[in-house]
């Protein structure tokens, strides 16, 4: 595993320029753990002062420091992201999986219910749930909502994959080989569709920030909890831009930029991800 | 070039990688001379990943990266100036192309277009290189259709509609419309049922006779190439090892690797052992050193672990790569044994 | 005589078609034949594509279920439901794969498909007890544990592959192999060590292989019945040496004759039996009111 990575470092510069990106965000959110100020509490500093030595961001007209607020933000926003992902993952792969396998009715009624979810538009159904939950909708909700909408695009992707690997003649023998179906689909299929499901992984991250930051900006959330898209729900309350205090916008929208190209970099990248050294071996045979 | 087609002098055609900081070289065509006269069925012989199809692939002048030449040339004579497609324009490639040299593939179902009826898959592949269109062409094609036993009626037919042994003659009919001087069949008859096999390799070798051209036949199949092919090379990894008349091939091969071949050959009524080969055939990322057949050898004595030996004459036609050329013992009829002698 | 395995009047019928214009087709029609137990031998079943003999292997798997008669292994139905009953059923009766290079997943240990089979079918639980019975069934095809444990396919000759693949299937002792076109996707020198693997299976272990082939001329090599298929019916049935030096039916005649040989090498005779083709097709056209007659020599043809 670990000279796998070695070698994507190595000769891949997407893979590269994106795990530099990517754990620059990462570090800056988890300096958040450290944080001196409590991210949740308003007016402990000085409002709307530009960027200094004392305040590397500034601060905003809530009079918070924007430094600890986004890297509180950033975490927020980044586990909402990998909460999102891990938990669609798991659906999408067992449902693909099995579905692609056991086929026959199994598949019918799963692809039904695959459909109906992509059939479904997703942001009414979110701000509906705002309606009902309202403060109780706190993040975790919110990525279970949206871990219930994320997977069934990459369930079909993955399902097209192990139709392919159920009449690969390894699969019958693993099956006469007395191998549960448990056993042939996570052993024998999985390792095929992990690209996938890594590549997918990001895509599912990047969807999923962008989906919070709609919704925060346009108040369908908690907006006392700090995330990337409640920070710039308050700079537009504030006329932030308007009244002049530019680097409460500017700043956090630099940030998600570098997260989206980072996370998009590793994403396109993924797709070299099955070990490249036996590849390599195939590649001389 | 008078009486040959195809010169092939000291081809060398490698891949050539580089993957996760690694050079890898594959030398899959590695030093072969050979040529092809006028009239002729050349059978090619030699397992998978032996380097015949990198071959036909130079020879089709389909020579894309990875696949590079690095040395030596492949020049077709086809009456005019002749064309070398190692380094030929694509230009010139268009320009020999199914007129003068074509190319039967293996699958017949991925070389149709499924969702097109045949006869607009004539129009796409052969109407501008044949510079005939409408109903010229319509009925060119159909003149030549008859000649495959198949009726003008397929050409309203989706490939799905057709039998395989059908499909494969369709197959045949858009290589051959252009009545080209030179083809390269790549295993065209694998895929098919042995009743549909034979028909199709009659049909192949009639058009040939009636057409006047010369073939490329590649096949891992032995008794095709002994029903045929005129002459026989035999590749293995990378190299030419063994180039006879097909009669003298299967009678008196001089290599042992073609003894083998012809050897381990099942016959009805016969049910005497046959041998199996061990060992595997080589990497050619890393062939062994000397000739390459040396490892999996009865005969190989310590100068073929070092030495490569050279392409000979060891009879009329005939060339082997063998040190021990002599000592590989003519095949008794009915006593499948490796040419052995002490 | 005690069978092994017993196939009687097995038929097999598909639904084709859309809900317009639905086609019964007939994959395999009233085959009957029976291995014995106690006389291990090589069976064969000869057929083009389409002939029905993938859909007979499928069935005698217990993968496929007869439209109409039985399949009885050693007195009992192939097919079960039981999950318990089917591992019981797929230890005696085991099959050999076409292509040995996809017979093995690529990214996975080559000896885990020989665990799994030792630790499911002889419900071996110790490691030395797994280890040996992997051995043991290595040896018999002339590999060794030592030589395949920890190994990747890639790192394996197709031949090497192929016998583990064989060696697995014989781990539970199975008396009977299905062997589905085993030969057809390897190269001219793998696949004599394959066919003639079979025969010592045969002949020094005592198990019963059911060869299915296209190739007339390996099927001579190994055999010791056969029978030939066309269109799902059996149209001559024997013991495979006599059939095949002189078949009877005009199908049969025609699948020899199209054989192609290497006894003709440089004659290029390739004249298509368009005679004998046309012998069989009228056959085939009025095999509904055919029949399988008795003949002296033992076989069996249809008339």
């Amino acid at each position: 595993m670990f000279a796998v990575l070695r070698d994507l470092i190595r000769y891949n510069a997407e893979f590269t320029i994106g795990l530099i990106l990517v754990g620059i965000v990462a570090i800056f959110a988890a300096l958040s753990f450290f944080s001196p100020v409590d991210p949740t509490q308003i007016y402990l500093a000085i409002p709307d002062q530009p960027p200094s030595a004392q305040y590397w961001f500034g601060t905003n007209s809530r009079g918070q420091d924007l430094f600890w607020q986004l890297s509180a933000a950033f975490k927020n926003s980044l586990i909402f992201g990998i909460t999102v992902a891990v938990l669609s993952r798991i659906i999408s792969i067992a449902v693909g999986l099995a579905a692609g396998y056991l086929g026959g009715w199994v598949d019918r009624v799963l692809m039904f219910i695959n459909d109906i979810f992509v059939a479904v538009p997703i942001f009414p159904i979110l701000v509906l749930f705002y309606f009902v939950l309202r403060n109780h909708m706190d993040s975790f909700t919110m990525a279970l909502i949206m871990a219930c909408f994320g997977w069934p695009f990459d369930a079909r992707l993955i399902r097209s994959v192990a139709l392919g690997l159920k009449h690969r003649e390894f699969t019958r023998h693993a099956v006469f080989a007395g191998m549960s179906t448990r056993k042939v689909l996570l052993e024998e299929h999985l390792p095929y569709v992990m690209p996938i499901v890594f590549s997918t992984f990001m895509n599912n991250m990047l969807w999923s920030i962008g989906m919070e930051v709609t919704l925060a900006v346009l108040g369908f959330t908690n907006i006392n909890n700090p995330t990337i898209g409640t920070v710039l729900y308050w700079a537009n309350s504030h006329s932030a831009m308007v009244v002049g205090v530019w680097w409460w916008v500017l700043i956090p929208v630099i940030l998600i930029v570098i997260t989206f190209v980072g996370l998009f970099l590793l994403a396109v990248s993924m797709n070299e991800y099955i070990d490249p050294r036996s590849r390599l071996r195939r590649m001389g045979a | 070039m008078g009486d040959n087609i195809l010169e092939v002098e000291a081809l060398k055609a490698y891949y050539q990688m580089s993957y996760f900081g690694v050079n890898r070289e594959v030398r899959a065509v590695d030093g072969i001379t050979m040529n092809v006269k006028r009239r002729e069925v050349y059978g090619i012989a030699g397992e998978s990943s032996s380097g015949k199809t990198s071959f036909i692939k130079v020879l089709a002048a389909a020579i894309r990266p990875p696949l590079r030449v690095i040395a030596g040339s492949a020049t077709y004579d086809f009456g005019g100036k002749p064309t070398d497609v190692t380094v030929a324009t694509p230009a010139e490639i268009d320009a020999i192309r199914w007129r003068h040299l074509s190319y039967i593939m293996q699958g017949s179902m991925s070389t149709l277009n499924p969702v097109r009826r045949i006869g607009r898959i004539f129009e796409d592949f052969a109407a501008r290189p044949l510079g005939l269109s409408g109903s010229a062409f319509r009925q060119r094609v159909v003149e030549h259709l008859g000649h495959l036993k198949l009726p003008p009626s397929v050409l309203n037919a989706y490939p799905h509609e057709l039998s395989g042994g059908m499909r494969q003659r369709v197959t045949i009919g858009l290589a051959t419309v252009g009545k080209p001087d030179f083809i390269i069949a790549d295993e065209p008859t694998t895929a098919l049922d042995v009743v549909v096999q034979k028909d199709v390799l009659s049909l192949i070798k009639n058009l040939q006779t009636e057409m006047g051209s010369s073939i490329v036949f590649v096949t891992h199949d032995m008794s095709v190439h002994a029903n045929i092919a005129d002459r026989i090379g035999i590749i293995y990894a990378g190299r030419l090892v063994e180039e006879a008349p097909t009669r003298a091939l299967f009678t008196a091969p001089k290599h042992p690797y073609s003894a083998h071949l012809v050897a381990s050959l099942p016959r009805i009524g016969d049910t005497t052992q046959r041998p199996a080969l061990e060992g595997r055939p080589p990497s050619l990322a890393a062939p062994p050193a000397g000739c390459r057949f040396h490892p999996r050898c009865p005969l190989a004595i310590d100068k073929c672990k070092t030495e490569a030996p050279p392409l000979l004459a060891v009879g009329p036609d005939h060339r082997s790569a063998c040190w021990r050329a002599a000592d590989v013992e003519p095949l008794v009829p009915g006593h499948g044994r490796v040419g052995v002698t002490a | 005589m005690s069978a092994l395995l017993e196939v009687a009047d097995v038929g097999k019928r598909f639904q084709m078609g859309g809900i317009l214009g639905r086609q019964e087709v007939r994959a395999v029609d009233e085959v009957s034949f029976a291995i014995a137990a106690d006389k291990p031998e090589i069976f064969t079943i000869i057929g083009e594509s389409g002939s029905g003999k993938t859909t007979l292997a499928r069935m005698i798997l217990g993968l496929e279920r007869p439209s109409s008669g039985r399949i009885l292994f050693r007195g009992e139905p192939v097919h079960h439901e039981n999950k318990a009953d089917r591992l019981k059923f797929m230890a005696n009766v085991q099959p050999v794969f076409q292509n040995p290079f996809e017979a093995f997943n690529p990214l996975k240990r080559v000896d885990r498909y020989l665990q799994s089979t030792a630790r499911r079918y002889l419900g071996a639980r110790d490691k030395a007890a797994i280890e040996a019975a992997m051995d043991g069934a290595l040896q018999k095809v002339g590999l060794s544990l030592a030589e395949i444990a920890g190994r990747f396919p890639h790192e394996l000759s197709g031949g090497q592959l192929q016998r583990v693949a064989i060696a697995r299937a014989l781990i539970p002792n199975p008396p009977l192999l299905i062997a589905d076109e085993p030969v057809s996707m390897v190269d001219a020198s793998l696949r004599m060590a394959i066919v003639n693997l079979l025969k010592a299976l045969r002949d020094d272990f005592g198990v019963s292989v059911i060869y299915i082939t296209h190739d007339l001329a390996t099927a001579y090599y190994i055999s010791d019945r056969l029978i030939i298929m066309q269109k799902g019916r059996v149209v001559e049935m024997g013991p495979a040496r006599a059939v095949l030096d002189n078949p009877e039916h005009p199908y049969s005649q025609l699948l020899k004759a199209s054989v192609l040989s290497a006894d003709d090498a440089g004659a290029g005779n390739l004249k298509p039996a368009n005679e004998l083709l046309q012998f069989s097709n009228d056959r085939l056209s009025r095999a509904d009111a055919s029949r399988l007659e008795e003949r002296a020599d033992g076989r069996r043809v249809r008339v």
